[in-house]
């Protein structure tokens, strides 16, 4: 076997010699956070909003609940930061509380619709065939309505409670997902490596989880982060119209609802502020996508 | 006509800048072909890039110049390089299809060279670009001159880039490999006419390729690139009987001639003696009157019609055909990934073929017949490091855990000569010969009792070729395998195989023993074949003349 041992040193590309060194997980993250700027204000942007809703109802100075006809309408000082509202409430108080239900209810609704997307999508793209045309019909059909007057309906008519508005978002998340997936799943159906999987005695279906379906994460990624963005603003659309979280409840749509009313007679603060968190924090998941692709990415651990 | 001088290019990547080509020189006459031969990384391509000074993203020509009949190339401008491309300089790149426009008809392509470059006004450039489609010996080129990239085979579209290149007589052209990824008799034809038009117009050309074969054969002078530097330079004749740089000697010898065996391709250093296998007369494979029909739009396509062979325990059994010949077809039912149509398939007097290819993955047979793949990266899961990969069998098949598991993957890690530390490595991380390692490990993980193999060193340089061709001869000889060896090259197959079967349009031409095909071919498809092939100068002549 000595005729063997002179192991061709890596020469494809001359470009880069894998054998220099090897990343961990964590190394790899801290190089594609030093990388990218954007990605790293991204990141930092994301774990302070983590923060928030973790931590923000034990750290506020004020209970977000709490009315006091005293101070109503202040605008921001150094007490009150954002001002108060019309019922005297700590208008910081309340957005940085707000954190944690929307937050909770834009992930859940990603997750559901992100399983449901890729079981739906993988069976699609692997399958093919009658499956696939008609779960296409069916998603075509979801994507025929305006997504939102949809997830309106539906939380009308099922009932106007918080769960609710995380089916609704999800439903109406479900095709952009289910897509991805089947196209990802498409393109290796017949790949190199799935033959070799199925020759070392996987069946259709592992082939499909273990091996397939990994390698459309990266993409998926931009996809749930961009996603996240949406059903913020869509959790928070519903509740401006009226629909799933009531008032008290701090929760950013509402609360800009409310404060909508005041702008008018030069209250500002009521609706700018929760108005500006969301935004952030939209803008976070929006750009968080990409660092995530490079993060789930092996090809770009070098 | 040409003059480089010391030239340097260098990218810059994410390691910092990195030298592709330093300190080449060169110089080509009026007339002249010249070869640049070398590996994957060698920096060939990039120096045709740079003359052309089209770099990629990140590229730069740090030093050096470039003349081309006295202007220089590397200081005048954006604007007047661009004159200078397809004028005077022209090229013809690696994959036809991809630099054709995909939705534009290749006549209407031909025409916006032409015009860019005032060859044609817009009342002759249909006539100018039929024209030229059949100067490039297109049969039917006003109907073709519709048609879109799709619709043609590569070998046609080749013809029309090389058309291309060509409409605006420039006076260089630079082929980057311009046949590979076509088939061998393709290959010839193209190179033919590539040869016959630069002849006939008295161009000079710069063939750039990893085919020494192929460039004795059509090059007047050959220069041998090997991380970026030119290390040998000389006619034909003169490299093959005495290269004189240690790295042209080595691509020498690993270059497969007519007349070698699988150990001449190696240096004598690290030559073992020849393998000696046992094969026996009982029958591993029984192949009976085997068909498979695809159905498609136009009707039916019969991939493979009516073909049975047998393979012999111990025995290696060539495959050799071109592409839509049928060869993966039948790979791939005889690995049980499709079904056939009809036909048996006997393996050990067992009847496989009537087990759906689905059961097949769990069956208590899978692990007898298992497969190497022709695209290694493609073939290995870019999730999946070395390790998992090769234990992937294992764990499913033979329900290996734990210790066991990694013992026995670090000893076949061994077997295939891949490093230990490299187990841990993603695809991307290993170079194209290990992946090939990975690929072969994880195939004979089970020892398995027929190996298939679809052309597992068509994606390798031809020095990792040689490695692996051997590292096959010696676990045939080790495990007593039975190959099943699909090629499209008749000279790789003969190294490996005792007995060969050539296929064309899914049946079977000619079939019997290697030595017996390659000396006396008795059908004319098969002489077709071999007289395609790129005939280095056999080993024994070039030792004589030396």
């Amino acid at each position: 076997m000595t005729a063997i041992s002179d192991n061709a040193a890596p020469t494809d590309t001359g470009i880069d010699n894998p054998s220099s060194h090897r990343d961990g997980p964590f190394s790899h993250i801290a190089y594609v956070l030093r990388e990218n700027p954007v990605t790293l204000l991204a990141f930092l942007l994301f774990l302070f909003i983590v923060g928030c809703a973790l931590f923000g109802p034990y750290l506020v100075p004020y209970d977000p609940l709490k009315t006091s006809a005293a101070h109503a309408l202040q605008p921001p000082s150094a007490d009150h930061w954002f001002g108060t509202d019309s019922v005297g409430r700590d208008v910081f108080s309340r957005v940085v509380v707000a954190t944690r239900l929307d937050l909770s209810i834009s992930i859940a609704a990603v997750g559901l619709s992100f399983v449901i997307g890729s079981i739906l999508g993988g069976i699609a793209g692997y399958w093919g065939g009658w499956i696939d045309s008609v779960l296409n019909r069916l998603l075509d059909t979801i994507m025929a309505f305006p997504l939102f007057v949809l997830a309106m309906g539906i939380v009308a008519a099922m009932g106007n409670t918080i769960e609710n508005i995380i089916y609704a978002t999800a439903i109406i998340n479900i095709p952009f997902y289910a897509r991805l997936v089947r196209a990802e799943v498409n393109i290796r159906r017949d790949a190199g490596f799935v033959r070799a999987a199925k020759l070392a005695g996987n069946t259709d279906l592992r082939v499909l989880i273990m091996h397939i379906f990994p390698n459309t994460l990266p993409p998926m990624m931009v996809q749930i982060s961009l996603n996240m963005g949406w059903a913020i603003l869509n959790a928070a659309g519903l509740s401006f119209i009226g629909l799933g979280v009531r008032p008290p409840t701090p929760e950013w749509g509402i609360m800009v609802a409310e404060g909508a009313n005041f702008i008018v007679s030069g209250e500002w603060w009521l609706a700018v502020f929760p108005g500006l968190w969301l935004m952030i924090a939209v803008f976070t998941f929006n750009l968080l996508g990409d660092g995530l692709r490079d993060i789930f990415d092996p090809r770009k651990r070098t | 006509m040409l003059t480089i001088n010391n030239l340097a290019v260098s990218f810059q990547t994410r390691r910092g800048e990195i030298t592709a080509v330093k300190n080449l020189s060169l110089t080509l006459d009026k007339g002249e072909v010249l070869g640049i031969v070398g590996e994957s990384g060698s920096g060939k391509s990039v120096t045709s890039y740079a003359i052309l000074r089209v770099l990629d993203k990140g590229g730069k020509i740090s030093a050096g110049d470039i003349h081309y009949s006295g202007i220089d190339l590397c200081e005048i401008s954006e604007r007047e390089i661009r004159d200078i491309r397809g004028r005077e300089i022209s090229m013809i790149f690696q994959n036809p299809r991809a630099a054709l426009n995909p939705i534009r008809q290749v006549g209407k392509q031909l025409e916006d060279v032409l015009r860019r470059h005032a060859q044609a006004s817009a009342q002759d450039a249909k006539e100018k670009a039929i024209e030229a489609l059949k100067s490039v010996k297109i049969r039917d080129a006003e109907s073709r001159y519709h048609a879109y990239p799709f619709e043609l085979s590569g070998g046609m579209c080749q013809r029309v880039v090389i058309a291309m290149a060509l409409a605006c007589n420039p006076q260089l052209l630079i082929a980057d490999e311009p046949t590979t990824g076509l088939d061998i008799t393709t290959q010839k034809t193209v190179m033919d006419l590539i040869r016959d038009l630069i002849r006939a117009r008295n161009m000079s050309s710069i063939l750039i390729t990893h085919d020494l074969g192929l460039a004795s054969q059509y090059c007047d002078r050959i220069m041998v690139m090997k991380d970026g530097e030119i290390v040998e330079e000389g006619i034909p004749s003169k490299l093959f009987t005495k290269p004189s740089h240690p790295y042209t000697r080595k691509l020498v010898n690993a270059t497969p001639r007519p007349d070698d065996s699988v150990r001449c391709l190696l240096a004598d250093e690290i030559k073992s003696p020849e393998p000696q296998y046992a094969v026996t007369e009982e029958v591993l494979l029984d192949v009976k009157n085997l068909s498979k029909t695809f159905k498609g739009k136009n009707g039916d396509v019969h991939a493979v019609k009516d073909i049975s062979f047998q393979i012999l325990k111990g025995q290696s059994l060539g495959l050799v055909g071109e592409s839509g010949s049928g060869k993966s077809t039948t790979a791939e039912m005889l690995v049980r990934l499709i079904d056939p149509s009809s036909g048996e398939i006997q393996f050990e007097g067992e009847n496989l073929s009537t087990i759906p290819s689905k059961v097949f993955a769990t069956h208590l047979r899978r692990r007898d017949i298992q497969m190497v793949f022709q695209d290694a990266t493609d073939s290995l899961n870019p999730r999946h490091t070395a390790q998992d990969t090769i234990s992937e069998p294992l764990r499913r098949l033979a329900k290996m855990r734990g210790k066991t598991l990694i013992i026995r993957v670090k000893e076949l890690a061994r077997l295939v000569g891949l490093p230990e530390h490299l187990l841990h490595r993603f695809p991307h991380q290993l170079s194209g010969g290990q992946k090939a390692r990975v690929g072969i490990a994880r195939a004979i993980a089970l020892n398995p009792k027929l190996l298939i193999l679809d052309e597992p060193t068509a994606a390798l340089d031809v020095s990792i070729q040689a490695i692996v061709l051997n590292l096959l001869a010696d676990l045939r000889e080790k495990l007593g395998m039975s190959y099943l060896f699909v090629s499209h090259d008749l000279h790789v197959v003969k190294l490996l195989c005792d007995k060969v079967i050539v296929m064309r349009n899914g049946g079977i031409v000619e079939a019997g023993d290697c030595e017996d095909i390659m000396s006396a071919p008795r059908h004319e498809y098969t002489k077709e074949l071999l007289a395609a092939a790129p005939a280095p100068p056999k080993r024994k002549d070039v030792t004589e003349l030396a």
